[in-house]
C-alpha cells in the first residue's frame, strides 16, 4: 500500500513550479502545525488585557484579539485543529468508502444496489445539514464535526472506488489472477484497491480542503471546536464584533483558510495532471 | 492414453434482458460441445470472432459457469469441485491470455508477478529461494534475470507474453490453455513464442489447448483441429489431413492464403452477413450462408458424426 | 508509371523515421508494401497522401511523382483536389473512417459531388450503383443505414466505396483487412482484386501479412525500420528472397505441419525510431551480419530483386 502511494505520482506532482509552491506550502503548514507547541511565540490562552486589539507589529506579528491574546499563535494552533480534524475525518471516510466501494463493485448484484442506495442518500443531503444533524444528536464539538465531514464525503469515495473496481475487474490481469486460484480478498486488496488508489487520493486531497471549510463554517457558528481549542472559524466568529476596531482578528484567520484551501486545490490539480501522465505512460 | 481433459455437452447460454419493447432473447455462446484432450497432445480450436472459442476456454477452466454439460479434468468432475478445492486445482490447469498488455498488473514488477502464483497457492519462499525461482522461470521462457525488477510497461509485447507464459507455468500445470496467445504480436515475434511453446511442451510434458483464428498456425502447431462456428464444433480433423468436408471449414481454409504466389486461392463468394446469434432456433447455424444448403439444413441441427475414426463433421451434406 | 517514389525521407521533429524509400507502381499494377510494426509502411502511405502535417511530419528528401505530377511540391489546396479524387485511400479501421452520426449513403455522395461536381440526385444514383458493384445486396436500402447498423465487412465496403466514388487512378489500401475476420477478409480481398481488374486501378496495398501479398500482388516492397530492404516481383521475392530479413520473414509463416518445417523467429526486437542502428538497420538481428554491416549502409543492389544487403548477390 505504501509503495503504491509513493509510486502513484505524488513525486511527479512536484515537478512543476505550481506544484512545488502549493505542495511546499502544504508541507510547511503540516510541519508548523505539528511543532506548534514549540513554535508559537506566545501561549494561546495568555491574556494580556493591557494590549487588547493591537495592530500587527512586533512582537505580535498578527496583532492581538479582544483579550490581548496573540493572534499569530492562535492561527498556528488553529491550523492544527483544522488540518487534523479534516485529515482524520477524510482519512476515515476514504478507508470506509474504499472498502464499501470495492465490495460493492466486486460482488455486484443486490449487495451493490443496497450499498449504493444508502450511500447516495447521504449524498443528497447538503454537508451543513448533515453537520447540524450530528450537532443536534451529539452536541457541538470536534466529534460531531469529524462525523459530519466523514459522512458528507463518504458517498464520493464509495462511488469513485466502485466505478474504478468495476472497470478494473474486467482487466485481463484480474482474470489471470483468478485463474491462478486467488481468493476475492487477494484480488481486491492486492490488485483492485492499489490500482484504484490514485484517483481516490486526489479526490481525498480536494475533500480535505472542503473539510477545512466545513469545519470553519461550523466553528463560525460556535458548533465546531469548543473553547479553549482554537479554530479558525471560531476566531473569525468572535472577531466580527471587533470588525472595525481590530479587523485583523477576523481577516487573518480568513486569509489562512483561503490560502490553505487554495494550496490544497492547486496541489490536487497538479496531482491529477501528474497521475494522468503516469497512467498514460504505463498504458503505452 | 488417458484423457487429461474430457468435455461433454458443454453449453453456455446468455440472455438479453426483457425490455419494454422486446421479449427476452437467448443465445448460445457455446452449444453442446464435446471433445477429449489426451495427455501430451495439442488440440487446436479455430474459428472467427463470435464463434465461442474464448468462451469455451473459460468454461473449461471454470472461469465462467456453464449452463449445461460436464468437464472432467484428470478424472475429476470439475464442476462439482467446491471453491477451496477448485482454487487448489487451478494450479494444474493454466491459461495464457490473448492480450499481453493487460495481463500483468501494471504496478507489479516482473519478479513479483512471477512469484504471485506461489503466493496465491500458499507456498512460502526465503528471499534467496525466491530470487532463484524467478531467475529459473525467466530463463525458462528466454528472458534475462535483469528484467526481474522491470515494470510491464517497460517490456515489449513479446517479452510480456513470455512473462505471461512463465506465470502460467510457475505451478507446473499439466494443462495449458492458450487463448490466441500471439494474435497481437508481430509475425516474427509470434514465431519466437510458438518456438518457445514447442520447446516447453517437449521439456515439461505439457498438454495444450490452442485457440486461434489462424488456421495455418493451428494446422502447424496442433495435432488435431476443431473448427467452431456459432458455438458449435462443426468439424474435427487431424492436422496431418486437413481436408475439410464441412462447407464452413472449406471456406475457412480457402480464406487462409498460402505464402506462395503460385498457390493463389480461388475465393468463392460468400455472404458475410452473419445472422444474429440470438434465437437461432433449430437447424444448422451456417444455413444462411451455405452454398450446399437444403431444406433439411434449415430444420434439423446436424450432429458431429464420425465418418472416419479421426475425422468428424457436423453437416447434412458434407463434401 | 502511375507512382514513382524516389529516395523518400521523412522527419517528425528531430526524428527521421523514413529514409531511402524507393519503389514504382505501374498502371493497373498491384504493389504490396510489407513490413512489421515500426517498418514505416503506414508512414509511407501518409507521405504519398500528403497527410504528414497531421502528425507534425514533413518530407525532407526525395520525390513522389504521381502520373507526372511532383507531389512534394504541391500546396495543401492542390493536394486536396487529388485526395479522394485521383487518389483514394482505404484505412485500416472502418470504425474511425465513417462519421457515426450520418447515414452512409450521403457520406459516399459527398466524395462524388466534391470531386466530380455532381448534383445531389446524380451522386446518389452513382452511389447506389457503386454499392451494387461492391456486391452489396439491396443497395438502395443500405444507402439509408447508419454505420453502427452494419457489420465490419460491410463497413469496409462502404469505406472502399468512398475511396472509389470519384473514380481514382490510384488506390492506397492501408491494412484494409487487418481488423476483419478471416472469411470476411478473403471476401474483401477478392472484391479489391476484381475492382482492380475491372477498373484498371493501380493499387498500393500495405500490409504486415506476407500471405496476403502472395495472394494479391504483382510486386513486393519489403520495409524494415523505416527503409526499403528488398523489392521485386512477387514470384522472385517468394522464390528466392535475397535479403536476410525477407528470408526470415517468410520463414516466420507457419506452413504445413510441425516437423515439416520449424518455425524460425527473428531474434531481438524492431529498433526504436530514435535509435536506429548504424550501418544496416537489420544487422543486430541478422545471422549473416559481419563487421561491414555495422558501419556501411547497404544500397539497394539491383540483382534479380533489388536487395539492400552487402551479401545480396550470394547464392541463397
Amino acid at each position: 500500500m505504501i509503495a503504491a502511494i509513493s509510486n502513484s505520482g505524488f513525486g511527479r506532482a512536484f515537478s512543476t513550479p505550481l506544484g512545488v509552491i502549493a505542495g511546499g506550502f502544504l508541507i510547511l503548514l503540516v510541519v508548523v502545525a505539528l511543532f506548534a507547541p514549540w513554535i508559537t511565540p506566545f501561549d494561546i490562552a495568555l491574556q494580556d488585557l493591557d494590549n487588547r486589539n493591537t495592530a500587527p507589529a512586533w512582537p505580535h506579528l498578527m496583532g492581538t484579539d479582544e483579550f490581548g491574546r496573540d493572534v499569530l499563535s492562535r492561527v498556528i494552533y488553529g491550523a492544527r485543529t483544522s488540518l487534523s480534524v479534516s485529515a482524520t475525518a477524510i482519512g476515515i471516510s476514504v478507508t470506509v468508502g474504499m472498502i464499501l466501494g470495492a465490495a460493492a463493485g466486486y460482488f455486484g448484484g443486490m449487495f451493490e444496489r443496497a450499498v449504493m442506495t444508502v450511500v447516495d442518500l447521504t449524498w443528497s443531503f447538503p454537508d451543513i445539514l448533515i453537520a447540524l444533524i450530528f450537532v443536534a444528536i451529539l452536541g457541538p464539538g470536534l466529534t460531531s464535526t469529524m462525523f459530519a465531514i466523514a459522512i458528507a464525503y463518504l458517498a464520493q469515495f464509495t462511488r469513485l472506488t466502485r466505478a474504478q473496481i468495476v472497470r478494473l475487474k474486467q482487466e485481463t490481469f484480474v482474470e489471470a489472477t483468478i485463474n491462478l486460484g486467488a481468493s476475492p480478498i487477494h484480488i481486491v486488496f492486492r490488485h483492485l484497491l492499489p490500482n484504484a488508489l490514485a484517483p481516490v487520493i486526489v479526490v481525498a486531497m480536494l475533500a480535505i480542503g472542503d473539510g477545512i471549510v466545513l469545519e470553519a463554517t461550523l466553528g463560525f457558528f460556535g458548533l465546531g471546536a469548543q473553547p479553549p481549542t482554537p479554530s479558525w472559524g471560531a476566531m473569525m466568529s468572535s472577531g466580527t464584533a471587533q470588525l472595525f476596531i481590530a479587523p485583523w482578528v477576523i481577516i487573518l484567520p480568513g486569509v489562512a483558510i483561503a490560502i490553505t484551501v487554495i494550496a490544497v486545490n492547486l496541489f490536487g490539480d497538479e496531482l491529477v495532471r501528474a497521475l494522468d501522465i503516469r497512467d498514460r505512460l504505463r498504458g503505452s | 492414453m488417458s484423457e487429461l481433459l474430457e468435455v461433454r455437452n458443454l453449453s453456455k447460454q446468455f440472455s438479453s434482458h426483457r425490455g419494454l419493447f422486446h421479449a427476452r432473447r437467448t443465445m448460445y455462446a457455446v452449444n453442446d460441445v464435446s471433445f477429449a484432450l489426451p495427455a501430451g497432445r495439442v488440440v487446436g480450436v479455430v474459428g472467427e470472432s463470435g464463434c465461442g472459442k474464448s468462451t469455451l476456454a473459460r468454461l473449461i477452466l471454470r472461469l465462467i459457469e456453464p449452463s449445461d454439460g460436464t468437464v472432467s479434468f484428470d478424472g475429476l468432475a470439475l464442476l462439482k469441485q467446491r471453491a477451496g478445492d477448485m482454487r487448489r486445482l487451478r494450479a494444474r490447469m493454466q491459461m495464457v491470455f490473448q492480450d499481453p498488455y493487460s495481463a500483468i498488473d501494471p504496478r507489479y514488477t516482473i519478479a513479483r508477478a512471477v512469484m504471485e502464483p506461489f503466493q496465491i497457492q500458499g507456498k512460502r519462499f526465503t528471499t534467496a529461494e525466491a530470487t532463484a525461482t524467478v531467475e529459473e522461470l525467466l530463463a525458462m521462457v528466454g528472458l534475462s534475470e535483469q528484467m526481474a525488477d522491470s515494470y510491464p510497461h517497460q517490456l515489449s509485447g513479446g517479452q510480456k507474453q513470455r512473462v505471461g507464459i512463465a506465470r502460467a507455468l510457475a505451478l507446473k500445470p499439466a494443462l495449458l490453455v492458450l487463448d490466441e496467445p500471439t494474435a497481437s504480436l508481430d509475425v516474427s515475434v509470434q514465431a519466437q513464442i510458438i518456438g518457445l511453446l514447442e520447446q516447453l511442451r517437449d521439456e515439461l510434458n505439457l498438454t495444450y489447448l490452442f485457440i486461434s483464428h489462424d488456421l495455418a498456425l493451428v494446422k502447424y502447431f496442433c495435432d488435431e483441429v476443431l473448427v467452431m462456428y456459432m458455438g458449435r464444433i462443426v468439424e474435427a480433423m487431424p492436422s496431418t489431413d486437413v481436408n475439410p468436408r464441412h462447407p464452413y471449414s472449406k471456406t475457412l481454409l480457402d480464406s487462409t492464403f498460402e505464402p506462395d504466389p503460385k498457390q493463389r486461392r480461388n475465393i468463392e463468394a460468400l455472404s458475410d452477413e452473419v445472422p444474429s446469434p440470438f434465437d437461432l432456433g433449430s437447424g444448422c447455424a451456417f444455413a444462411a450462408r451455405c452454398p450446399s444448403v437444403s431444406a433439411r439444413c434449415r430444420n434439423e441441427t446436424p450432429i458431429l458424426s464420425t465418418p472416419g475414426r479421426s475425422h468428424a463433421v457436423a453437416c447434412h451434406h458434407p463434401n | 508509371m502511375m507512382l514513382r517514389v524516389d529516395n523518400l525521407g521523412v522527419s517528425i521533429g528531430s526524428v527521421r523515421p523514413l529514409s531511402g524509400v524507393s519503389f514504382n507502381l505501374g498502371k493497373g499494377e498491384t504493389v504490396g508494401i510489407v513490413g512489421e510494426s515500426g517498418s514505416g509502411k503506414s508512414l509511407t502511405a501518409m507521405s504519398v497522401m500528403g497527410l504528414l502535417p497531421l502528425i507534425n511530419g514533413e518530407i525532407t528528401s526525395g520525390s513522389i511523382n504521381f502520373d507526372g505530377t511532383e507531389l512534394t511540391a504541391l500546396s495543401e489546396a492542390e493536394y486536396r483536389l487529388l485526395r479522394g479524387g485521383r487518389i483514394g485511400l482505404i484505412t485500416q479501421n472502418p470504425m474511425t473512417s465513417l462519421d457515426p452520426l450520418k447515414k452512409i449513403g450521403p457520406q459516399i455522395d459527398v466524395v462524388a459531388r466534391l470531386h466530380l461536381g455532381l448534383g445531389k440526385r446524380a451522386a446518389r444514383e452513382r452511389t447506389v450503383e457503386l454499392l451494387g458493384d461492391l456486391r452489396i445486396s439491396d443497395p438502395a436500402s443500405i444507402y439509408h443505414l447508419y454505420p453502427h447498423q452494419m457489420s465490419g465487412g460491410m463497413k469496409q465496403r462502404i469505406v472502399i466505396a468512398m475511396a472509389l466514388a470519384a473514380d481514382p487512378d490510384l488506390l492506397i489500401a492501408d491494412e484494409p483487412t487487418t481488423a476483419l475476420d478471416v472469411t470476411v477478409q478473403a471476401q474483401i480481398i477478392r472484391l479489391l482484386m476484381d475492382l482492380v481488374t475491372d477498373r484498371n486501378l493501380s493499387l498500393l496495398l500495405i500490409t504486415h501479412d506476407m500471405s496476403v501479398v502472395a495472394q494479391t500482388c504483382d510486386k513486393v516492397v519489403v520495409m524494415y525500420a523505416g527503409t526499403v530492404v528488398e523489392r521485386g516481383t512477387v514470384e522472385a521475392i517468394f522464390d528466392s528472397p535475397h535479403h536476410p530479413y525477407t528470408q526470415a520473414l517468410i520463414g516466420c509463416i507457419p506452413r504445413g505441419l510441425v516437423g515439416e518445417m520449424r518455425l524460425q523467429g527473428i531474434d531481438g526486437t524492431v529498433p526504436s525510431v530514435v535509435h536506429y542502428p548504424d550501418g544496416c538497420r537489420f544487422h543486430p538481428r541478422c545471422s549473416r551480419a559481419e563487421d561491414i554491416c555495422a558501419t556501411i549502409v547497404p544500397e539497394l543492389v539491383e540483382t534479380q530483386n533489388a536487395a539492400a544487403c552487402h551479401f545480396a548477390n550470394e547464392e541463397t
